[in-house]
């Protein structure tokens, strides 16, 4: 019997053969993408980790009422103008007294971070009861305390080597054999705007700013995107000009982001005058580059309406327009979204236009407006990894998962979408 | 399913983002800041603590490039315009002459310091010593021959640069020509090397162009590497590479000492001292300037300016010094205060 199918079908064994060679090479592919994509989030994820914990070191602050309220008013004008950087010396040189000489002290009191004076005055403010008292406080340890804790200064290596002298390895060792070094969930990073010290960089104001701009956005993109589409897919005539429209908005979809920047740049705001570096502009850029994706997912998404639908609509008596808006857009609805959440999360991760209009920017005030200056996530990442400071380096890993954390939550709500709305016929 | 419903709170949402845009927008209450990429880090530290100690707004600082941050300074005043630029190179005629052109007459220019430019190796390899000429050499497109021509540049190692120097293939990392860094040390070390050569100085004054060219143009062979504008990078690859070397600014080596080192140019160590007193030759003046009319309009820019030129930001222990800027000498911080705080106009 086999004989018979060898001898009728000579090459079988061969065209097995190949079939089976195929499959693996494809399944090779994919294991080596997967490979790759593990072991660039792996990479990444793991520099991240110490981007959300901190140091803090323990000093107990001696609010002295003669140096920050010497009338005893406790006028909060008087407080608000006290020197509370000198509460913090005072205390480092409390705990280390044997610390003589300028340049030494200067290295003592560069152990805590230079937003110590800035959260006693806000604590004071809050509570001016703490004048006159004693009290222990935690405060945010500099950079390169934190990097040290972390286990990222290399303590063996000789001490014109590293950023931390021996002195200064000496004073982090006595403070946390006495236990006054901590480390704490960072929860600044979620809840502060950027900083130049890496200690204190937090990304609420890019999120913000990557917020308001993809708001914008999506208001402007989604309801033009859909009549567009609406229109080009059940009203407009076909003809030399419609195919024009076609192509045209095809070629949009595939123009370098950057071009969009400078047509931002040009229009917006030289001829507009609208405000440089605010989510306004950028959102209106942005919502330039997704209108094509938008148009093109939704004359898509109109296509695979069945026609029934639309026939059945017409025999029954209704309009053009009530057959369009009553009948085919709600049924194709779900693919517009996912259309448009595709383009976003795409928008979402571009710099390139918002060079162009100022938004590659330091911010340090969370934006509350979309008239305010902003910068976006992937700028955030950009900048802090054009930064010198050491400390910076996980922050920029911990920017890009919090942006892939985005971008992937984008990508389910559009999956989740369609299966929940998509209707098969 | 009343499609048309479904859409209106989007649309109702579009008009009023629309109609946001159409009101007139109120005046700016915030700096301004655009310029240098090596002057970002001390503009945005001053940003940073007169936004914390101030009632004022945290001022928004843009990384332009000197070049492009003039540009946008000069395109005009008001508020659409920066308030301060950063460069890391002075001013041009071309660009005063561009500003006043545009209405802009009166500049105060503060000169807040300076940087070095580095050439840098591994750790991992023992450090060496240059000279601006072995720089030169190694890195020019066309390298003076014997009797006083050129030819285009033959050396492929450091040893056939100069005999004391290690025998490894010539590999530079650097920026590209956007780069203020990049017409640094064009300027500063090319030059400097170039002008070693008698007949080359001579060239000076009869053919500029020439002169230029020849000094100024760096080898396209593939032994200098442009590694883009982020210096962390070419710290990376140095570290993954110990045989080439990368040019950087200097707080970028003061940040990395325990993987870089910094070669020795002209018997000089790149160090915080020999910049600030300018015995290291790859050294350069940072500056800013500001629109006089903008002072009255936009509040906080004088308080900016005090911030910026008190000691304890630009002074030899000032928080600016941490980011690796190199400060002034104490007549030259004196003099430069005092200019800004009775708003001098530039003079070139």
């Amino acid at each position: 019997m086999t004989d018979i199918i060898k001898a009728s079908l000579p090459g079988l064994p061969r065209r097995h053969a190949a079939e089976r060679r195929f499959q693996l090479y494809g399944k090779l592919a994919i294991t080596m993408a997967l490979g790759f994509l593990v072991v660039m989030i792996g990479m990444i994820g793991v520099s991240s980790i110490g981007a959300f914990t901190q140091t803090q070191i323990a000093l107990s602050i001696n609010f002295d009422s003669d140096s920050l309220d010497p009338e005893g008013t406790r006028d909060p004008a008087t407080l608000a103008q006290a020197n509370y950087s000198s509460l913090e010396k005072a205390a480092l040189r409390e705990v280390f007294p044997q610390v003589k000489g300028r340049r030494d002290k200067r290295k003592l009191y560069g152990l805590v971070s230079s937003s110590a004076q800035f959260t006693l005055q806000n604590k004071v403010a809050a509570n001016p009861a703490l004048v006159g008292t004693t009290g222990k406080f935690w405060f945010v340890a500099s950079d390169d305390v934190d990097q040290l804790v972390k286990g990222n200064i290399d303590a063996s290596l000789p001490e014109t080597s590293r950023r931390m002298s021996d002195k200064e390895l000496g004073w982090v060792e006595q403070l946390r054999a006495s236990g006054d070094v901590q480390r704490v969930a960072n929860v600044s990073f979620f809840t502060s705007g950027d900083s130049r010290e890496p200690e204190l960089a937090g990304i609420l104001s890019a999120v913000m700013g990557s917020a308001l701009s993809l708001l914008v956005c999506f208001v402007l993109s989604f309801p033009i995107g859909i009549m567009a589409a609406i229109y080009l897919e059940e009203f407009a005539p076909r003809g030399r000009w419609s195919d024009l429209i076609e192509i045209n908005i095809n070629n949009l979809a595939a123009v370098p982001s950057i071009v969009f920047g400078l047509l931002g740049l040009a229009i917006l705001l030289n001829t507009f005058g609208l405000p440089r570096s605010t989510p306004l502009v950028g959102g209106m850029v942005l919502a330039l580059m997704t209108l094509p994706t938008i148009i093109i997912a939704s004359r898509a998404s109109l296509r695979a309406v069945p026609p029934s639908i639309r026939e059945a609509a017409l025999a029954i008596g209704a309009s053009e327009v009530q057959t369009a808006f009553h009948h085919i857009a709600p049924l194709a609805l779900p693919g517009m979204l996912t259309g448009a959440i595709v383009g976003m999360a795409r928008a979402l991760g571009d710099t390139a236009p918002l060079l162009m209009i100022g938004m590659v920017a330091f911010i340090v005030d969370i934006p509350a407006s979309i008239l305010e200056p902003a910068t976006a996530l992937p700028v955030q990442i950009f900048l802090w990894a054009d930064s010198p400071e050491r400390a910076f380096l996980e922050k920029t890993s911990a920017a890009i998962m919090v942006l892939l954390l985005f971008l992937v939550l984008m990508n389910l709500a559009a999956v989740l979408l369609r299966k929940k709305f998509e209707r098969r016929f | 399913m009343n499609g048309i419903l479904k859409l209106s709170p989007l649309l109702a949402a579009s008009a009023l983002v629309l109609a946001a845009v159409s009101t007139p927008a109120h005046a700016r209450d915030q700096i301004s800041i655009v310029g240098s990429s090596t002057v970002f880090p001390f503009a945005t530290t001053v940003a940073e603590r007169f936004g914390k100690s101030t009632k004022f707004k945290t001022p928004v600082v843009e990384s332009t490039g000197s070049g492009g941050g003039l540009k946008l300074f000069c395109s005009g005043s008001g508020d659409k315009h920066p308030d301060i630029t950063n460069a890391s190179r002075r001013i041009k005629k071309s660009e005063v002459e561009k500003c006043a052109a545009n209405g802009i007459k009166d500049i105060v220019e503060v000169k807040i310091g300076y940087d070095g430019i580095v050439l840098a190796n591994s750790k991992k390899t023992a450090p060496v010593k240059l000279t601006l000429k072995d720089v030169f050499l190694a890195l020019a497109k066309d390298v003076p021959a014997a009797d006083g021509k050129t030819q285009p540049n033959p050396y492929k190692t450091w040893r056939q640069v100069n005999a004391s120097l290690p025998d490894v293939k010539i590999e530079v990392l650097g920026p590209p020509p956007t780069s203020g860094t990049r017409d640094a040390f064009v300027e500063l070390a090319m030059e400097g090397g170039c002008k070693t050569f008698k007949w080359i100085k001579a060239m000076k004054k009869t053919e500029k162009k020439a002169y230029k060219a020849l000094c100024h143009t760096i080898r396209e062979d593939g032994a200098f590497i442009e590694a883009g504008e982020n210096d962390n990078l070419i710290v990376r690859k140095l570290e993954a590479n110990p045989k080439a070397f990368g040019i950087f600014g200097f707080s970028f080596l003061d940040q990395n000492a325990d993987v870089v080192q910094g070669a020795m140019v002209n018997g000089k160590e790149p160090s915080f001292e020999n910049i600030s007193n300018g015995a290291y030759p790859v050294s350069r003046a940072l500056y800013f300037y500001v629109k006089k009319d903008q002072l009255r309009k936009v509040p906080g820019i004088e308080n900016y300016l005090a911030e910026f030129t008190s000691d304890r930001a630009w002074g030899e222990e000032g928080y600016l010094t941490e980011k690796g800027l190199i400060p002034m000498s104490v007549s030259e911080r004196k003099d430069w205060a005092s200019k800004v705080k009775s708003l001098q106009n530039l003079s070139m």
